[in-house]
């Protein structure tokens, strides 16, 4: 088998740039452990050991590789291209945000620290954090939004479950950006004994890098498993996006090849030209934020605005620089679906699949509600079915429980 | 004249001359900052134009940011209370041209993040606050690293660009901060936000004995200096105090714009004092 030329290899350059997109725009007191990150990483992904761990938990804790399922009847309703499912869902804790977590948490027991801090949003990150904090026997802090805390009722008691201490952050709008703000201010107040999970490929360098290289193995598996099935590469990939892990775990093996045709979903909230939403590439400007130069949504005086979005996951204003970069170079192509078509697409994947998928994956389900159609059967469509939608029954019922007699859960 | 006067009509930078005059005078400076636009554009006008006269050598001027990730819930709130009152980068510009109307000695330093200066446009925002009369920036998430961003245009334009040192700055760092490094030294004196707890003394104390190894400009010490006290201890050995979040409390807890003004002034006041003792008695006896 050919194997696709290693873009980590080439990009972020020295100093974690992806054109002019990424860097390490962060007060000078995290510089040395950041740069200290950045050595222990790139000497653990060269260790034959590190890597030994690392696809010892991928495979017994987490449970890889996930299945490439062929959605046949999501196939037939929409009468187009071949959908397959990445199933993602499938993983422990039920995303793919575990991926990540398990390879930090074995960085940052290389490293020596203590204790384990990261933000969340859906919680689906929080979660996965405390889980492997458990795991390894680390004492855990999860910063999350106190809005997002109302909507993700589930995963706050989860974490609680797994021994996270949880912070409510008030400030801003409660949301992701927020958890993210108080997460750096704990990480600059405990720089010796704490690591930061970041929980996507934002962030300072080396992260977006990191993130990415521990997502990837969600791309390195498609790319086998279609290989096995059909003989050939896929057709075209489609992710949803918020900052943007699962997505670039499934691409960023494919960015070599031409043909393989890329579609990064943002969240459009109540329309990108409403103003309500979360599409940092398709409704935002160039930005310096969180550690990163990247798209982000802010007013002309750089001042950042709020996202929304149905979904917590990806109510963020920003995206990982790479995105950033591979959208100048339109080598993906990013599109948005509204808050109403993602609920749409996700009754759909329920009633056609018997698969409930989170709010944040529906966004890429209803893109390919869209392209699928007209595309024709021989056309191999994967979707990263990033997370299963459990956490979401709260919202959802919000939404649609008139429809089925709930008012609330 | 004073020397001062003197040293600004010879094309010395403000910071140089306001350090020099403080040696001469055998004590530290007192650096105040307040954030611009805090608690709305009038109020914070009055503060600052106040400042010279409570006793206030140089003057720190928060540039607002919607997500100040390296300050405490102070100036966080400092931020908002700025941000949901109009206030806009050109407007904190505005503000310094107008102060310098009628001083043109007391030095400016704007602090804040990269963002509203990137958006604002770095050359534009250079030139605008070079003829505004600013004379330094403090620009918390740019590290040396990305020195071509800000920092080196920033010495075209004859603006110095302070460097942050911190407690976690080893002997292997400490060069890379130095190297293009102008105005003053900033040391961080404790890993945190601003307005967090106070640093021990004696670790302090020989941190800024280091820096004062490696470097021959002044060092200014700032995170977590509240009280008159504290700034008289730290102020015996280090160049200049920084005091922020708890001049920025006065503005929360006052009632009126008025008492904002009063508490703000009065607590300067009582700093200042206090920096202008600190050496008298401390100097040792020779006997």
């Amino acid at each position: 088998m050919n194997q696709p030329v290693d873009l980590s290899n080439s990009l972020p350059d020295a100093n974690g740039l992806f054109g002019r997109f990424g860097g390490r725009f962060v007060a000078e007191t995290l510089m040395p452990l950041i740069l200290e990150l950045q050595d222990e990483y790139a000497t653990a992904k060269n260790d034959p050991e590190f890597q030994r761990q690392l696809a010892y938990f991928q495979g017994d804790y987490v449970g890889r590789p996930s299945p490439l399922y062929f959605a046949e009847r999501l196939t037939e309703h929409f009468g187009g291209a071949s959908i397959y499912l990445k199933r993602e869902e499938l993983n422990h804790t039920g995303a793919h945000k575990i991926n990540n977590c398990i390879g930090q948490v074995l960085l940052a027991k290389q490293m020596g620290k203590k204790r384990i801090i990261a933000e969340t949003g859906a919680g689906m990150h929080g979660v996965a954090t405390a889980t492997v904090a458990a795991r390894f026997g680390l004492p855990c802090v999860i910063y999350m939004g106190t809005t997002d805390i109302e909507r993700q009722q589930t995963n706050v008691f989860r974490m609680k479950l797994l021994g996270a201490e949880i912070i409510p952050v008030t400030s801003g709008t409660g949301t992701l950006k927020d958890a993210m703000n108080e997460a750096l201010r704990d990480w600059v107040t405990n720089v010796d004994d704490t690591f930061y999970i970041i929980g996507t490929v934002a962030g300072p360098h080396p992260y977006p890098a990191m993130v990415r290289d521990f997502q990837a193995v969600i791309g390195h598996e498609t790319r086998n498993q279609m290989l096995e099935k059909h003989g050939r590469l896929p057709d075209s990939l489609v992710a949803c996006v918020g900052g943007g892990s699962n997505a670039i775990g499934l691409f960023h093996p494919f960015l070599d090849d031409p043909d393989v045709k890329m579609i990064g979903v943002e969240a459009g909230g109540k329309g990108v030209k409403s103003g309500h939403h979360a599409a940092s590439l398709n409704g935002g400007t160039p930005g310096v934020l969180h550690g990163n130069r990247t798209y982000l949504l802010q007013n002309e005086d750089g001042q950042i605005t709020d996202a929304h979005s149905i979904s917590a996951g990806l109510d963020y204003p920003g995206i990982g620089p790479e995105h950033a970069w591979l959208h100048e170079q339109k080598r993906v192509e990013y599109v948005s679906a509204t808050d109403e078509e993602a609920l749409e697409a996700f009754q759909v994947c329920c009633r056609q699949e018997g698969i409930i998928p989170a709010l944040e994956t529906a966004h890429a389900l209803a893109e390919v509600a869209k392209r699928a159609p007209s595309l024709p059967r021989e056309h191999l469509m994967v979707v990263n079915l990033s997370g299963r939608g459990d956490k979401d029954m709260m919202s959802v019922a919000h939404h649609l429980g008139d429809k089925f007699g709930v008012k609330q859960l | 004249m004073s020397a001062i006067q003197e040293t600004v009509m010879n094309n010395t930078s403000r910071l140089e001359s306001c350090f020099a005059e403080l040696k001469q005078q055998n004590r530290p400076a007192l650096v105040s900052y307040l954030t611009a636009g805090d608690p709305e554009a009038e109020t914070s006008r009055r503060l600052l134009h106040g400042l010279p006269n409570a006793g206030v050598d140089i003057i720190e001027l928060g540039m607002p940011f919607s997500d100040p990730m390296a300050d405490g819930p102070a100036i966080q709130k400092a931020a908002l209370r700025a941000l949901n009152n109009g206030q806009t980068q050109a407007k904190t510009l505005e503000m310094v041209r107008r102060f310098r109307e009628e001083n043109s000695t007391t030095p400016i330093v704007l602090m804040g993040y990269y963002n509203p200066i990137f958006c604002y446009g770095v050359d534009r925002f250079l030139a605008d606050a070079s003829s505004a009369g600013v004379d330094g920036l403090i620009v918390v998430d740019l590290p040396p690293e990305h020195d071509e961003e800000l920092c080196q245009p920033a010495a075209q334009h004859g603006i110095d660009f302070i460097r942050l040192a911190t407690p976690t700055t080893d002997a292997k760092r400490l060069p890379k901060v130095l190297a293009n490094a102008s105005g003053f030294i900033y040391y961080v004196s404790v890993a945190g936000v601003t307005g967090g707890s106070a640093p021990t003394p004696e670790r302090l104390e020989s941190s800024v004995a280091q820096l004062r190894q490696n470097t021959d400009l002044p060092i200014a010490v700032g995170f977590g200096i509240r009280t008159a006290e504290q700034a008289a201890t730290i102020g015996r050995y280090s160049d200049a105090v920084v005091v922020g979040s708890a001049l920025v409390d006065c503005i929360e807890h006052a009632n009126t714009p008025n008492e904002a003004v009063e508490r703000v002034h009065s607590l300067v006041s009582e700093l200042a004092e206090s920096v202008r003792a600190c050496r008298e008695v401390s100097e040792p006896q020779v006997c």
